[in-house]
């Protein structure tokens, strides 16, 4: 977003420089504001009016009070299912991680084409719904499925709980949120020196020194950005737990949607809201003060 | 040379990984048995078959083309004018309204869609083709917003000075000149936009009524109540439509590579 706010800056004031007279500057000020209008209308009422309704909601229903918020941090069941939650979003954000920064080196050493070619097959998951995914992985998990039978003939052991299990759901959740992992690794790691390995190594540190404390800290704000945009996409899923969970040990968005649809607690389901909202904006705002400092570190090194 | 090996062996795992599973449903889609048990027996089209005959899923299908086209539309119409309309001003608060447009990506689907039932109950708009349209284009004007700023990008202001200059309006230098140059960006934003709707289901799961489903609703309520097998071939049919609308969406992001390179 940075770049394409600079960039465009950029655009701007060239047309500055052309000579606009002042006159001509006038309208050109206001005018594009009208532009905007529609989408901000649009945005306004279907995006922030529901959110501030989720919050009021939060703190009026039934009563004025922040009850719904003694009941959130005090009912054990939902400090459960928020550790649940956030356990499995960092244990999926810990996968994708792991899985996505070998790839995204091996985007930086390749040809062009063939990193293009591993780009798109990075993106190709994304061109079908989740929901068709999570079915697919339905059929592949099941007690009586083709996984199951598969180790059953080979090691005679029983039906493992491939799905209703925090095994599904991570399996699932990891191949969905992977492509938001290995984007912003690749364009961190595209940005570091190709020359850095060779002279750490020509100074006597021994590959993998110099993969620890040259590479691996000069890849920072992609390890932080892809994370932190996995973790929070994570913590919101609802299909994937549905489907390949347990529903005896839920997520916050099924408890959320048992609260509302199920028991109509509305004051209930919309703090659970608020709180799930409130973690994202913490993770974000914290995130992004860390790789804010390793990105004036990387700076300095180059 | 041998780590690049080991790199690229793994990395053929993680796109298989990525890719096989979900084929599994094409399969499962010709199944001659009434069960989701892999591997499949026999081949039959019945359960095309059934969906083609059912009134309820041609509804459904019927459904969501309709709100994924309305949404395309105005996502498209209003993220031109939003994307431009960034693109012209100049004042503070202008990378936060940036912001303000994108955050709906980042905020968890399931918080905006409590927060839209809870309004649309108000309104009456549940299971309705507005509410529809509205909730999805708050999710898809993002996508078209980002495509349509990044052709504008490659744009030369001095054309549509160029143009003014020789006495063309707003509107016409609009439609003759700016428009044409930035058209791969919007009709990839444009099929985003579409994708992004017939794909939608979290939203749509809480503002769907008995009378207005989505496919991505109907096949969820149909694999969580009942095991109906047609959810295989509606599957299938799902994924062909939004892998035909992005493998268009992918040429008209090539194109745009070609002209500005």
């Amino acid at each position: 977003m940075a770049d394409i706010a600079s960039t465009r800056d950029r655009g701007n004031r060239s047309t500055d420089d052309g000579g606009t007279t002042k006159q001509g500057r006038e309208p050109k000020n206001w005018r594009p504001f009208l532009l905007l209008i529609p989408a901000f209308v649009i945005v306004s009422f279907f995006f922030l009016a529901p959110l501030i309704d989720v919050f009021v909601r939060s703190i009026t229903d039934p009563t004025l009070g922040i009850q719904n918020y003694v009941w959130l941090f005090t009912t054990p069941t939902n400090m459960v299912v928020a550790l649940r939650t956030f356990g499995t979003s960092f244990l999926v954000t810990i996968v994708c991680l792991l899985i996505a920064y070998p790839y995204a080196y091996l985007m930086t050493i390749v040809s062009d084409r063939t990193r293009n070619m591993l780009q798109l097959f990075i993106m190709l998951p994304l061109w079908t719904s989740i929901l068709v995914r999570t079915l697919a992985w339905l059929v592949l998990l099941q007690d009586t499925g083709p996984i199951n039978g598969l180790l059953e003939s080979l090691f005679g052991i029983g039906p493992l709980p491939l799905i209703r299990s925090t095994f599904g759901v991570a399996l699932g959740m990891s191949q969905v949120l992977l492509p938001f992992m290995v984007l912003p690794i690749y364009s961190a790691l595209a940005k570091i020196d190709k020359r850095l390995l060779p002279a750490a190594a020509n100074l006597g540190a021994r590959p993998v020194t110099a993969f620890f404390t040259v590479y691996l800290p000069l890849s920072r704000p992609g390890i932080f950005a892809g994370s932190v945009t996995v973790f929070i996409l994570g913590l919101g899923f609802y299909i994937i737990p549905a489907l390949l969970g347990s529903s005896k040990e839920i997520m916050m968005s099924a408890l959320m949607y048992q609260q509302i649809s199920g028991f109509l607690m509305w004051g209930h389901g919309t703090a659970l809201g608020i709180f799930m909202l409130t973690t994202t904006i913490v993770v974000l705002a914290l995130v992004g003060r860390l790789s804010k400092g390793t990105s004036l570190f990387a700076g300095r090194v180059k | 040379m041998t780590l690049k090996r080991a790199l690229g062996a793994l990395a053929v795992l993680i796109v298989l990984w990525l890719l096989l599973p979900t084929l599994v449903i094409i399969p499962m889609s010709f199944n001659s048995a009434a069960s989701f048990n892999f591997p499949p027996k026999g081949f039959s089209l019945q359960w095309y078959e059934n969906f083609f005959t059912d009134p309820s899923w041609l509804r459904a299908l019927g459904s969501s083309l309709q709100v994924a086209l309305v949404t395309m539309v105005v996502a498209t119409s209003l993220g031109i004018m939003a994307a431009i309309g960034l693109s012209k001003v100049k004042f503070r608060g202008k990378a936060l309204l940036e912001s303000y447009f994108l955050t709906p990506l980042i905020v968890p689907g399931i918080v905006i869609a409590i927060g839209l039932y809870s309004l649309f109950l108000r309104f009456n708009l549940l299971g309705t083709l507005p509410g529809f349209v509205l909730a999805h284009t708050v999710v898809a004007l993002p996508l078209v917003i980002i495509n349509v700023t990044a052709s504008l990008q490659g744009v030369d202001p001095r054309l549509e000075q160029a143009s003014a200059t020789l006495g063309a309006g707003r509107l016409r230098t609009f439609f003759s000149i700016t428009l044409p140059l930035i058209m791969p960006g919007v009709t990839a934003g444009a099929l985003f936009a579409f994708v992004t709707s017939f794909d939608e289901i979290i939203l749509s799961l809480f503002i769907q009524s008995p009378q207005l489903q989505t496919l991505p609703v109907k096949i969820y309520n149909s694999v969580t109540q009942a095991s109906d097998p047609t959810v295989a071939a509606v599957a299938v049919i799902a994924m062909l439509t939004s892998v035909l609308v992005m493998l268009t969406a992918q040429f008209a992001t090539r194109k745009r590579k070609r002209v500005s390179a």
